[in-house]
């Protein structure tokens, strides 16, 4: 039952948001739909552990076996959970603002006017987008995680034009098109599957299992074509180069909480789809493959990142390219096996948690000085000075400065690759992390320091709704960097080792 | 039976060149709509290994109602709203390369046929070059289209041709998991349309070439 109302508290708390009239009732029903979950998400995975541990306890499972979580989707579900309370508890203040904003708005980049979706539809998109994550990340059936990716696409696309410009229209039809045309090519993906293990077929809905149990005995040739078809469809969802195309658009034109759950959330429910396609090829013994591409494909990601990072002047869109990056990382890191596994699995939290808040604290500098410029942003310290300080500090965490998560994960994979003397690799991924900081650091640092623009507002109010949930995600990344909790240790090594550690 | 089947594969791939070839945007919806009909003929008529004919009864319904009625419906409905019923979809000489492209990617998949272990098994003849030429064409469209609903034209012919490929694998247990992918590309496509009235709104056009404001 808890792990039905994973789905079912969204959907139905999505419902009720388009009837919801007043702002403090759709503010109550977002709270308590991201509070909910995030409660049937640990129930969840506590029994799931128990049910791993001990065969006396039931494992979860509701729809006829359709959904049937494992340790590494449950990973990404508490992500995803966390992720969606924190941007609720930002989405309060913001929409509270916008409210008290006059209908019709010009667009400060080039005075053309515009208004904004209905709160009601853009709340209702966001809990549905929440559902569809929930099925993506507790299903072991490759077909309804790829119903649940595509449902994503069309949930986050009205999220992504709430505000109805020019731009942002722009963004949500490559967005649309991209994704969706990338999405039906892990369609065929999923067929190619079902030829490799062609006449047999699973009975049940667990297609995972049955896969992994069976891999040996399906034909090599087509599962590696169907490898091919999965990473290039969820890759294109996920962002890896040479298909982020629609990441920066995207993520620059959303609403910060938007772009916060897109890079946070999403782009991990994507990256579970190739993981399970990684998995049955590693049962099949032909890991080496699958390991080849994702490395191949992870470094491309952090080069083509590191171009596009270096000389960025647009915040948001830098990043955006970070994320392409990090996604680059967590390919490698899978793709190396072994203790990276394990690295990358550190890297997916940490990631996740550092740049929602820096998707967050942009949507605050957006607010403040009107502008998406990082050339225009100057002296942050003095007008947003706890907006500052954390955005300084999520530089140096999402470029993988100690003491933070990243630099754990970022420094296991390094280790990992020098004890199985991949030299290459290591020189590559030193250097493009190298380039990353440098390019990153200036437009960071300037906007933090300097004398703040003659034309900028006076004073921009920090409130628990628009600091509180970065301030505690940021206190998350210090802790991960400076103590792992030894449950969750031992929850990122089960996940490790089911993705091919 | 299978001279019907080796008929409706062959109008399969005769419906894929037209949509190549066709300069407005009507006829396309029409023929899209065609290749829905074809497709609900082909799931009953290709031999699979473990349907029975009630869910394949009711999903050839489903695919009826949705891409033979409720896409032709939903399509032709947005062409009349941004006032393009006439309008060519390809810049000048487009639909030649389109053509060249098609007839390549048929060359391919009929060599690639030959290649596959298993593939001749599974599938009655030519229905595998045919599923992987729709599903080329599609990708082509979506492409080499310049207007944004050419573009989803394009999108329904790759999932067709992909719904093809699948057709001999489904089985009894796998039919609840064809409906939601109907109605969840019933549901793009809705988004889709809307999102083409935003853009007419907007741009005053559905040319996907002006989308040019975002760039590094």
């Amino acid at each position: 039952m808890v792990l039905l109302l994973l789905l079912l508290l969204p959907l139905a708390g999505g419902t009720a948001m388009l009837f919801a009239s007043s702002f403090t009732l759709r503010a109550l029903l977002l709270m308590a739909v991201a509070l909910g979950h995030n409660i049937c998400s640990l129930l969840t995975t506590r029994q799931t552990l128990l049910a791993a541990g001990d065969p006396a306890h039931a494992a979860p499972v509701a729809l006829g076996g359709v959904l049937c979580p494992d340790v590494l989707g449950l990973v990404f579900l508490c992500l995803a959970s966390a992720l969606f309370t924190a941007a609720s508890c930002y989405a309060i203040g913001y929409l509270r603002d916008e409210d008290a904003k006059a209908p019709v708005r010009r667009h400060f980049q080039d005075g053309s006017s515009f208004t904004n979706a209905p709160q009601q539809r853009f709340l209702a998109c966001l809990c549905f987008f929440l559902a569809a994550m929930s099925l993506v990340t507790t299903t072991q059936h490759l077909g309804a995680l790829w119903v649940g990716i595509e449902v994503t696409t069309l949930t986050s696309a009205p999220l992504i034009y709430f505000h109805r410009h020019k731009e942002a229209l722009e963004a949500t039809w490559k967005y649309l098109m991209i994704c969706s045309v990338g999405i039906a090519l892990a369609l065929l993906g999923n067929v190619l599957f079902s030829i490799a293990f062609y006449p047999e077929a699973p009975q049940d809905h667990n297609q995972m299992l049955y896969y992994i149990s069976h891999a040996t005995k399906a034909q090599p040739a087509w599962l590696k074509a169907a490898f091919i078809f999965l990473l290039v469809g969820f890759g294109t969802k996920m962002g890896l180069a040479p298909l982020h195309n629609w990441l920066p658009d995207a993520h620059s034109q959303a609403p910060s909480l938007v772009s916060a759950l897109l890079s946070g959330a999403l782009l991990n429910c994507a990256f579970l789809g190739i993981l399970r396609g990684h998995q049955v090829l590693n049962a099949a013994g032909l890991g080496e493959f699958s390991s080849g591409l994702l490395v191949f494909f992870g470094l491309l990601s952090m080069l083509t990142a590191a171009l596009f990072i270096v000389g960025q002047g647009h915040y948001k869109r830098l990043l955006a390219y970070s994320s392409v990056e990090h996604m680059g990382i967590l390919a490698l890191g899978v793709g190396l096996g072994g203790a990276a596994v394990y690295g990358a699995m550190l890297h997916a939290v940490c990631h996740s948690l550092t740049k929602c808040m820096l998707f967050l604290l942009a949507g605050n500098v957006l607010t403040h000085y009107h502008t998406l410029s990082s050339y225009d942003v100057r002296g942050m310290r003095w007008t947003m000075p706890i907006t500052a300080c954390l955005w300084a500090g999520g530089f140096l965490a999402i470029t993988g400065s100690p003491p933070f998560g990243l630099f754990v994960s970022e420094f296991s994979i390094l280790q990992h690759i020098f004890t199985t003397e991949r030299y290459f690799v290591g020189a590559a991924y030193l250097v493009l992390l190298a380039v990353i900081f440098v390019g990153m650091s200036i437009p960071f640092l300037r906007m933090v320091q300097g004398v703040t623009p003659p034309a900028t507002p006076p004073a921009f109010k920090e409130t628990v709704f628009n600091v509180g949930p970065c301030a505690v995600l940021g206190l998350l990344i210090v802790t991960l960097g400076l103590y792992m909790p030894p449950w969750l240790d031992s929850f990122l090594r089960q996940a490790a080792h089911l993705a091919g550690e | 039976m299978a001279t019907v089947l080796q008929i409706a594969i062959i109008l399969l791939l005769l419906g894929n060149f037209a949509m190549l070839t066709a300069n407005r945007l009507e006829p396309r919806i029409r023929l899209v709509s065609f290749q829905g009909a074809l497709l609900a003929a082909l799931l009953l008529l290709v031999p699979q290994q473990g349907a029975n004919l009630m869910h394949n009864l009711l999903l050839a319904g489903a695919i009826v109602l949705i891409k033979v009625i409720g896409f032709p419906l939903l399509l032709h409905r947005t062409l009349h709203k941004v006032g393009l019923a006439s309008h060519s979809a390809v810049r000048g000489s487009g639909h030649k390369y389109a053509v060249i492209s098609g007839m390549c990617c048929l060359i391919f998949a009929l060599w690639l046929e030959t290649r596959l272990p298993f593939a001749q098994e599974i599938y009655p003849p030519l229905f595998f070059p045919a599923a992987l030429a729709t599903l080329f064409s599609g990708l082509i469209m979506v492409v080499g289209r310049m207007r944004a609903l050419g573009q989803v034209l394009g999108y329904l012919v790759a999932e067709n041709g992909i719904f093809l490929l699948s057709m001999p694998l489904m089985m009894e247990s796998s039919t609840w998991f064809e409906l939601s992918l109907l109605l969840d590309v019933f549901v793009a496509v809705f988004v889709m349309g809307i999102a083409i009235n935003y853009i007419s709104e907007t741009f005053e056009s559905i040319d996907v070439g002006r989308f040019c404001s975002l760039r590094d």
